[in-house]
């Protein structure tokens, strides 16, 4: 049995079913996407201020590494340009380079899942540590020349350190409350040994100082666990996205001698939903990095 | 696509040079998305001295991106009618969502307070 209107317009909806079906697919995750964009401004506007002391609630500002997410923002957009250009070819006929455009679309997606996974490992071996005397401070731990991920205190205790080697922030990139003791820039520059601000100054902390250190996972607060999830679910349709169009490009091609026109409407929408990928992340980007 | 809603890809093949014109668009939009990214991260170090106003030229120039994308790229200019159909249904429902759940923070019972104020 023939799959009707895959090519020829429907008469009531002057489209091809396909296509129906993608824009109401793309209604449903416009919804599922504002939900938890609406997640994020609940937990941003009853978040205080600053970092300190209550790491779970407060909101984090510039965290996360710009140049990186502004870099990783051009390869999606240049992703959408490149799908367009791969249908564009289909139209012409013209197999081979609708292949190489798909190439390079997937490339740049599986470029922008690499360099997120960077990401994610950065924010893994980052830490929050605030000290019994009420001081703070962020880094890198150095255990044995590693920088290990996902520890606490209770795995410092667990190994039996007497102290840890932390490579400091400098300066300290969180807002404090007013009025918070905190390290000020001058005291960590001159704990840090004169290095200068953007460098990571070694420092050794002893365990028994330590009332909380924490590495940045999604349990580390209400920034973190929305961060995760927002970024981690758009990756998901990224790979998602990738794996289609890899499928569409280099397996299912056959179609493309038995029925072209199908075929290209295939193309087509699947560049649809990657528009959308690339959409989301265009207001995910400032949402998350820049506000 | 869309400037060609009844015809299949074989009809579109007459059509060559138009698809060259649609290509130069994609190159102008996706150069003219790639300076939005640019200017909304430089936004973020000019001073406003108002946490209000930097949301709002930063979420306004991710507004325009959004509607190249959809407009250029998606093709939503020319677009049919069950389309829009679908995007206004979607936009109702959203507008709704959100606009809820922003009431519900903001239409606190008089002397409450939702927000947590740290006192050191």
């Amino acid at each position: 049995m023939d799959i009707p209107y895959t090519v020829k317009p429907r008469p009531d909806t002057g489209l091809y079913n396909a296509k129906v079906g993608i824009w109401l697919f793309l209604a449903s995750e416009v919804m599922l996407f504002g939900a938890f964009f609406s997640s994020y401004i609940l937990l941003r506007v009853g978040a205080p201020d600053g970092f300190w002391p209550d790491v779970a609630t407060a909101w984090p500002h510039g965290l996360l590494n710009i140049p990186i997410g502004t870099f990783n923002t051009a390869v999606l957009i240049i992703s959408s340009v490149t799908v367009l250009l791969a249908w564009a070819s289909l139209k012409e006929g013209n197999l081979p380079k609708f292949k190489k455009f798909m190439a390079a679309t997937i490339l740049c997606a599986l470029g922008f899942l690499a360099i997120k996974s960077y990401e994610y490992n950065e924010k893994f071996t980052h830490y929050v540590i605030r000290l019994k005397d009420g001081t703070a401070v962020t880094g890198h731990l150095d255990i044995d020349g590693k920088s290990p991920r996902f520890w606490n205190l209770a795995t410092v205790e667990a190994k039996k350190l007497e102290s840890i080697k932390v490579h400091v922030d400098v300066p300290n990139q969180f807002r404090y409350p007013v009025g918070f003791k905190h390290e000020s820039h001058a005291e960590a520059e001159a704990k840090a040994g004169g290095h200068g601000a953007g460098e990571h100054a070694a420092r050794e902390i002893k365990t028994a100082d330590i009332a909380l250190l924490q590495a940045f996972i999604p349990k580390t607060g209400t920034f973190f666990a929305i961060y995760f999830t927002m970024t981690f679910l758009h990756g998901l349709h990224v790979l998602g996205g990738a794996i289609v169009m890899a499928y569409i490009a280099f397996v299912g091609d056959g179609m493309w001698k038995t029925d072209p026109e199908r075929y290209t409407n295939r193309v087509e929408v699947a560049g649809l939903f990657w528009h959308i990928v690339d959409l989301v992340w265009i207001f995910l980007f400032p949402v998350v990095y820049l506000l | 696509m869309s400037d060609h809603p009844h015809t299949g890809a074989a009809e579109a093949h007459d059509h060559g040079h138009d698809h060259a014109g649609h290509n130069k668009i994609y190159f102008v939009i996706g150069a003219a998305l790639l300076v939005g990214t640019i200017v909304t991260v430089l936004a973020r170090y000019w001073e406003f001295n108002s946490v209000a106003l930097t949301i709002a030229v930063a979420l306004f120039i991710a507004s325009i991106k959004a509607f190249l994308v959809a407009g250029y790229f998606m093709h939503l200019l020319s677009e049919k009618k069950m389309i829009y159909l679908v995007l206004a249904t979607t936009a109702a429902f959203l507008v709704g969502m959100v606009g809820l759940i922003l009431w519900s923070d903001a239409d606190l019972p008089r002397g409450s307070t939702q927000k947590i104020h740290y006192v050191p």
